[in-house]
C-alpha cells in the first residue's frame, strides 16, 4: 500500500497549484500568487474563525509560494496556533511551515519555545519528536538557552522512545553546534557514550554523531568512545550481510553507521590498549580484503557502499599513519580506483591520495603513480578530477620528480579552465621555487607562466621572482639573458614588461658585452614596449630609464630625449608627468657619483613567508592550508630552498640627504625626509601589496619619492598616501587652541609663514594654489633636544567639510629628532565651496607624555581665487547684474590697522582677486574682480572696498553669484584691514 | 552536516529546499539558482562531486548530486560527511519516495511538497542524518497517516454529531417559542 494515498490531498491546494502551473508567463504566474496571497491574507484576518483544514490549506499554500521563490510575509502567528493545537496534522504543519521559514524572529520564537515546551512534556513521543525536530531545524539561541537542559535529560531517560532518542541526540548535537556554551557536560555524557551499545542501529547512529561532535572539545570525557565503537565496528563488518536484516543496504551490513564509527575514531590517536588496537587493525584489514572480493550485486549502490566504508577506512589508515604495511595496503587499493571505470572513484582516490603523499611511509608509494596521475589531468573529461589530479601532482611533488611535474602542470596550463588557473599559477610558481636546484631552471619556468597564462600570473608571483633574482647573484646574468630574449617575442604580456623592466634596469650591465644587447639595444626594446602598456607599467620603464643612465652612461642623451618629449613631460597622468620631470631633473643636475648613490643595485631582500604561499593559503581558506604547508616529512626534500637567507647588506643604502642632490634650493631649511623609510620601505612595498597605492610596484619607486625635493612646478603627486585624510573622526581631536583663528587669520592674504609656535614645536607653512587645487608644505620643526615620538599629523574635515574639499596628505615619520624639521606634503582639491577651513591635529609624545594640538589649517576659500581683469564698462554691467539682495554682503569696521593705500592693495591682491584701477570715480576706493574655482562650480566675485580716512572706518562691499560666499568672504577681508 | 538539500527539475524550477543553515530568503534563492547552474551544465556520466558555489561554498563544502530523469537531487555537504555515503543517502531518499508514492514522479513532489518534507524529516534532522534504515522511515510515514486518517474520521464524526445538536438545538428553539405564544 501506497503510504501516501494520492487522492487524499487538499483540492482548493491543488487547483491553486495547476492554476500556477498552467500559467503561460511569469507575469501571469505572479498574478495569480498574489491574488492568492490576498486571499490568504484576507482569510486570516477575517473576523469567521478557521477550522484546522483550512488553516492547513493555506498554510500548505504558502509552504508553495515560498519554494517558487516569493517572499511570506505573514502566517507565522497561523502557524504558531496549528503548532499549539491538539491534533495531530494541524501541530505537523504548523512545526513545517515554522521550521521552513523561520530563521530566528525572536518575537515569534518565543511563542513557539511555549508550544515546543508543552509538546516535549507531553510524554507523546509523536509530538516529542516533532518539538525536538523543530529545536533541531531551527536551532537559534533562544531555543538553546530553553532546551539545552532539558535535552540531555531525555536523551538518556530509561523510559524514552528509541525515535525520541535518535532526534534527542541529533537535536543536542544541533545546539551544541550553535552554541556550545549552552550545553552543559555532567553526567549525562558517560550515559551517552554507552548509546553506542544500544540495540537500535538508528540511536547508534544518531549518537556516534553527537560524540564526534562532543569529542573535538572534551576528548577526556569521551575517551571510552573508542573500545566501543571498535567493537562494534568490528561486529558489523564480521557480520554476514543478513545479520542486520534492515540495515543492510544492497547486501552492505550497515554501510552509514560503519561510516561513522569509522570517522569517529578518527577524532582520537590509535587506541593505547592493545588488545583494542588488535580488534581494529583486524577490522582495517577485513575491509581492505573485502575490496578485493567479487562484488555480491551489479547494482552501483552495492559498490558505492561498499567503497564509501572503504574510502573511511583508509582515512582512519591515512589519520593514524603508523602501519606501514596498512599505509601501502591502502596506497595501492588507491591506486586501483585511480583507473576505475567509476568517475567518482577516480576522483576520490586522487582525493584520498593528496592526503596519502603526506606520509612517510607511503610517499614513495604514491609516487609511482605518477603517470597515471599525469595522464589524468590531460585526459579527464570532468573539471573536478582534473582539478584533484592538480592537487595530487602539487602534493606528490619533491626534489626527484619537480622538473617533470612543472613541466606537466605548465602544459596543463596551457588548456586549463579559466577557473582553475590562477591556482595552477600559484602552485607552479611555489613548487619551481621550493625544489629549484639550479636558479635558471626557475627563471625559466616563471617566465613560462608568464608567457602562457600572463593575465594569472598575480603581483605576488612577479614581485617573489624579483625578489629571488635579486638575492642570488648567481642567477642575475641568466636572468637578465633571459627576459631580453623574451621580450623580443612580438606580442608579450605586460607582466613580461614589468620583469623585463625591472630586471634590465637592475642587471642590464650583466649582458651589455654583447653587441646583440647593448645598452641602446635594450633601451629601444624596452622602450618598444612602452606605449603598449598601462600606467603603472610605464612608470616602471622610467624607473629602469633613470637607472639606466646610471648603468649605461653612453644612453644618456637619447634617454633625456624621451623624458624631455611633450608625450612625458605633459603627460596627463600626473604620476607619469612628475616621473618624467624629476628623472629628467635628476639626470641633468647630479653628477655621476650621485647618481651612482641614488641609483645604487637594490639591496638584498629581507625573507619572509614566501607571498605566494600565503596567497595560496588565503584562496584555499583555512581548512586546506595545512595540506599546502611544508607538512613534508621527507627530510631532504625538506627545506632545500626553503628560504632565501638575506645577506648581508653590504650595499650602502643611499643616504636620503636633501643636500646631496643639491636640488633644495625653494623650500626652506626642511629636514631630510625620514631616513627609516628605506629599510622597511623595501619590505612593505613587496609584503603588503594591498597597502600600496597600485602606482608604486617597485621599491626603487617608491625610494626614490622619498628623495624627490618637492617640485614646486609638478602637480599633485600620486605617491601620497591615497588614504583620505580625515582618517580619525572628529571625535577623536581635541577642539582647536583658542588661537586658531587668530592664527588662521594672519594666512587669509598671504600663503608663506609660521602658522604656529611654542616651546616645543614650530610649524610653518608653503603653500601655493591654482585654480581648484593646491599643495601645501607644512614643516614640522622639533625645538627641543629631545626627540618626539609617535608623531602624527593628520587633516580632519569637520562637518560636511569632507564633501567640499579634498585634502591628501603624505604620512610622515613617527619620529623626529631634536632640532630636525619633517616635511609633510598636502594636495588640497577644492570641490565646490566651503566656509570652515579643516583642522590639522598633531599629536606626538615629547619625554612620554601625550601632547595634542588642533589648529585650523590656513586653507580659506579666497585661496581659490582666480584674478579677473575687466574694463570698468564691465565691471558695472556685472555688478548691476548681482543685485539681489542676498548677493551683496556690505561691512563696515573701525581700522585696526594704519591706513596705508600700498598696504591695502597687497591685502587686497594677496586675497587674490585683480584690482581694477580707473573703475570708481574715486581714487581713493579700491575695487577688485575674481572667480573663485571649485570643482563643481566657479563662482564670480566682485568686491569694492571704501576706506575713510577721516573717520578710521572702511566700508566692504562683496557681491557674488552665491549668498554664503558673499558673506564670508566679507568677513574674512574685513578682518585684515 | 548536510547545509542544504535542492531538487530542482531540469529546467531549474525548485521543487523542494530545505536549508539546516539560516539564510535569507534571497540568498536562498541565488543559492538554488547558483547550484542549478553549476550542476545542470554537467554531462552525465561525470563525478558526482562538485565543489559548491560562491554562496554555499568555500572549499570546505561540496555538492554531491544525482540526476534522476526530471529531476536533480543535490545535498550541499561540509567535509565531514563521507561523499558515497550522501550519494547512499539521496538513493535512500528517492526509494523511500518511490515506496510511498509509489512511483515517484515530479508531479507528486508539487503536489505533496508537506508530505515529502515529513519523509525528508524522518531522514535528516537539523543537517544531520537521523535514519538510514528505509523500512523504519516508511513505517513512521505509515503511522503517521493512520494517525491523520483517524483524526479526519474524528472530525467528521463530531461535524456529524454536531449537526445533529443543531437540529435539537432548532426544535427546543421553536418549541420555547411556541410556549411563548401560547403564554401570551
Amino acid at each position: 500500500m501506497p503510504a501516501v494515498s494520492k487522492g487524499d490531498g487538499m483540492r482548493g491546494l491543488a487547483v491553486f497549484i495547476s492554476d500556477i502551473r498552467n500559467c503561460k508567463s511569469k507575469e501571469a504566474e505572479i498574478k495569480r500568487i498574489n491574488k492568492e496571497l490576498a486571499n490568504i491574507r484576507s482569510k486570516f484576518k477575517g473576523d469567521k474563525a478557521l477550522d484546522g483544514y483550512s488553516k492547513k490549506k493555506y498554510v500548505c499554500k504558502l509552504l508553495f509560494i515560498f519554494l517558487l521563490g516569493h517572499d511570506i510575509d505573514f502566517g507565522h502567528m497561523e502557524a504558531v496556533n496549528l503548532l499549539s493545537s491538539n491534533k495531530y496534522t494541524e501541530k505537523q504543519i504548523g512545526y513545517l511551515f515554522i521550521s521552513v521559514l523561520v530563521n530566528s524572529n525572536s518575537e515569534l520564537i518565543r511563542l513557539i519555545n511555549n508550544a515546543i515546551k508543552n509538546d516535549l512534556a507531553s510524554r507523546n513521543p509523536t509530538f516529542m519528536c516533532l518539538a525536538l525536530h523543530c529545536i533541531a531545524n531551527v536551532g537559534s539561541r533562544e531555543m538553546g538557552e530553553a532546551f539545552a537542559a532539558d535535552i540531555p535529560r531525555i536523551l538518556v531517560a530509561g523510559d524514552s522512545m528509541d525515535s525520541v532518542k535518535q532526534s534527542a541526540a541529533l537535536c543536542l548535537l544541533r545546539l551544541y553546534k550553535a552554541s556550545p556554551d549552552l550545553v552543559p557536560m555532567g553526567e549525562w555524557t558517560a550515559r551517552v557514550v554507552h548509546l553506542l551499545n544500544d540495540q537500535h542501529m538508528g540511536v547508534v547512529t544518531a549518537a556516534v554523531s553527537l560524540i564526534t561532535c562532543l569529542c573535538k572539545k572534551n576528548p577526556d570525557d569521551f575517551k571510552t568512545c573508542i573500545s566501543l565503537a571498535v567493537s562494534r565496528l568490528s561486529r558489523i563488518v564480521s557480520s554476514a550481510s543478513t545479520d542486520l536484516q534492515d540495515y543492510t543496504y544492497y547486501f552492505v551490513p550497515a554501510p552509514w553507521l560503519s561510516v561513522k564509527l569509522l570517522r569517529l575514531l578518527q577524532s582520537y590517536p590509535p587506541p593505547e590498549d592493545a588488545a583494542v588496537k588488535g580488534r581494529l587493525v583486524e577490522c582495517l584489514e577485513t575491509v581492505l580484503n573485502k575490496a578485493q572480493e567479487p562484488p555480491k550485486s551489479k547494482k552501483v549502490q552495492h559498490s558505492n557502499a561498499k567503497n564509501a566504508i572503504l574510502f573511511e577506512t583508509i582515512s582512519l589508515i591515512i589519520h593514524y599513519d603508523s602501519e606501514p604495511n596498512l599505509l601501502v595496503r591502502a596506497c595501492n587499493q588507491l591506486g586501483q580506483f585511480l583507473q576505475h571505470r567509476e568517475t567518482n572513484l577516480r576522483y576520490l582516490a586522487l582525493e584520498s591520495m593528496c592526503t596519502l603523499a603526506s606520509s612517510e611511509f607511503s610517499h614513495e608509494a604514491v609516487k609511482t603513480h605518477i603517470d597515471t596521475v599525469i595522464n589524468a589531468l590531460k585526459t579527464e573529461r570532468d573539471v573536478s578530477v582534473r582539478q584533484r589530479a592538480a592537487d595530487l601532482l602539487y602534493a606528490m611533488c619533491d626534489r626527484s620528480n619537480a622538473k617533470q611535474i612543472v613541466s606537466e602542470m605548465l602544459r596543463y596550463l596551457e588548456t586549463a579552465d579559466y577557473a582553475i588557473r590562477e591556482e595552477i599559477v600559484l602552485k607552479v610558481a611555489i613548487l619551481a621555487e621550493k625544489y629549484a636546484v639550479d636558479y635558471s631552471w626557475y627563471v625559466d619556468t616563471i617566465l613560462n607562466l608568464i608567457r602562457i597564462a600572463g593575465d594569472y600570473v598575480s603581483e605576488e608571483v612577479w614581485y617573489r621572482v624579483l625578489q629571488i633574482v635579486t638575492n642570488r647573484d648567481d642567477v642575475q646574468g641568466y636572468a637578465a639573458k633571459t627576459v631580453f630574449e623574451a621580450l623580443q617575442a612580438p606580442a608579450c604580456h605586460e607582466n613580461m614588461v614589468k620583469v623585463g623592466g625591472y630586471i634590465l634596469g637592475e642587471f642590464g650591465n650583466l649582458i651589455a658585452g654583447d653587441p646583440r644587447s647593448s645598452p641602446p639595444v635594450q633601451f629601444s626594446l624596452l622602450h618598444s614596449k612602452f606605449h603598449l602598456c598601462s600606467v603603472a607599467t610605464r612608470a616602471l620603464l622610467l624607473s629602469t630609464y633613470i637607472k639606466f643612465i646610471n648603468l649605461f652612461p653612453e644612453t644618456k642623451a637619447t634617454i633625456q630625449g624621451v623624458l624631455r618629449a611633450g608625450s612625458q613631460l605633459r603627460n596627463a597622468d600626473v604620476e607619469l608627468q612628475q616621473r618624467a620631470v624629476e628623472y629628467l631633473t635628476l639626470s641633468s643636475v647630479a653628477s655621476t657619483d650621485v647618481l651612482a648613490t641614488v641609483l645604487e643595485e637594490m639591496p638584498p631582500f629581507p625573507e619572509r613567508e614566501s607571498s605566494i604561499l600565503a596567497k595560496l593559503k588565503r584562496k584555499k581558506g583555512p581548512g586546506a592550508a595545512s595540506a599546502l604547508d611544508d607538512g613534508r616529512r621527507d627530510p631532504s626534500s625538506n627545506d632545500i630552498n626553503g628560504g632565501v637567507e638575506p645577506t648581508p647588506s653590504t650595499v650602502s643604502t643611499p643616504s636620503p640627504s636633501a643636500d646631496l642632490l643639491g636640488l633644495r634650493a625653494a623650500p626652506p631649511p626642511a629636514a631630510p625626509p625620514a631616513s627609516a623609510g628605506a629599510g622597511n620601505l623595501l619590505v612593505d612595498v613587496f609584503d603588503g601589496p594591498a597597502a600600496q597605492p597600485s602606482l608604486g610596484p617597485t621599491p626603487e619607486e617608491a625610494f626614490l619619492s622619498e628623495l624627490e625635493p618637492p617640485a614646486p612646478e609638478s602637480p599633485m603627486a600620486l605617491l601620497a598616501d591615497p588614504v583620505p585624510a580625515a582618517d580619525p573622526g572628529p571625535e577623536d581631536i581635541g577642539p582647536p587652541i583658542p588661537e586658531a583663528d587668530e592664527l588662521l587669520n594672519k594666512f587669509v592674504c598671504k600663503n608663506n609663514g609660521v602658522l604656529f609656535e611654542n616651546q616645543l614645536l614650530q610649524i610653518g607653512v608653503k603653500s601655493e594654489f591654482r585654480q581648484n587645487l593646491g599643495r601645501m608644505y607644512l614643516f614640522y620643526g622639533n625645538k627641543t633636544s629631545v626627540q618626539f615620538q609617535n608623531f602624527s599629523p593628520t587633516v580632519v574635515h569637520p562637518g560636511d567639510l569632507q564633501t567640499q574639499l579634498a585634502v591628501q596628505t603624505k604620512r610622515v615619520a613617527a619620529q623626529v629628532d631634536g632640532g630636525a624639521q619633517v616635511q609633510q606634503v598636502l594636495n588640497i582639491e577644492c570641490l565646490r565651496d566651503f566656509l570652515t577651513p579643516p583642522l590639522l591635529s598633531v599629536r606626538f609624545r615629547y619625554g612620554g607624555a601625550p601632547q595634542a594640538l588642533t589648529l585650523k589649517l590656513p586653507v580659506t576659500i579666497n585661496k581659490f581665487f582666480q584674478p579677473t581683469e575687466m574694463a570698468a564698462q564691465d565691471f558695472f554691467q556685472r555688478w548691476k547684474q548681482l543685485s539681489l539682495p542676498q548677493q551683496e554682503a556690505q561691512k563696515i569696521f573701525k581700522a585696526n590697522h594704519p591706513m596705508d593705500a600700498e598696504v591695502t592693495k597687497a591685502k587686497l591682491l594677496g586675497f587674490g582677486s585683480a584690482l581694477l584701477d580707473n573703475v570708481d570715480p574715486n581714487p581713493e576706493n579700491f575695487v577688485g574682480a575674481g572667480i573663485i574655482q571649485t570643482k563643481a562650480l566657479q563662482v564670480g566675485c566682485l568686491l569694492r572696498l571704501e576706506p575713510n580716512a577721516q573717520a578710521q572706518m572702511y566700508r566692504l562691499t562683496l557681491r557674488t553669484s552665491k549668498e554664503p560666499v558673499s558673506r564670508h568672504l566679507c568677513e574674512l577681508l574685513a578682518q585684515q584691514f | 552536516m548536510i547545509k542544504a538539500i535542492l531538487i530542482f527539475n531540469n529546467h531549474g524550477k525548485p521543487r523542494l529546499s530545505k536549508f539546516y543553515q539560516p539564510y535569507s530568503e534571497d540568498t536562498q534563492q541565488q543559492i538554488i539558482r547558483e547550484t542549478f547552474h553549476l550542476v545542470s551544465k554537467r554531462d552525465e556520466n561525470v563525478c558526482n562531486f562538485l565543489e559548491g558555489g560562491l554562496l554555499i561554498g568555500g572549499s570546505d563544502n561540496k555538492l554531491i548530486y544525482r540526476h534522476y530523469a526530471t529531476l536533480y537531487f543535490v545535498f550541499c555537504v561540509d567535509s565531514s560527511e563521507s561523499e558515497l555515503g550522501i550519494l547512499d543517502l539521496i538513493q535512500v531518499f528517492v526509494e523511500t519516495l518511490d515506496k510511498c508514492f509509489e512511483n515517484v514522479c515530479e508531479l507528486d513532489l508539487i503536489f505533496h511538497v508537506d508530505k515529502v518534507h515529513n519523509i525528508l524529516a524522518e531522514m535528516v534532522m537539523g543537517g544531520m542524518v537521523l535514519e538510514t534504515n528505509m523500512n523504519e522511515i516508511v513505517t513512521q510515514i505509515d503511522a503517521q497517516n493512520k494517525l491523520e486518517k483517524s483524526e479526519v474520521r474524528m472530525e467528521n464524526a463530531i461535524i456529524k454529531e454536531g449537526s445533529q445538536h443543531d437540529d435539537n438545538l432548532r426544535m427546543i428553539c421553536s418549541f420555547h417559542c411556541l410556549s411563548f405564544s401560547i403564554t401570551l
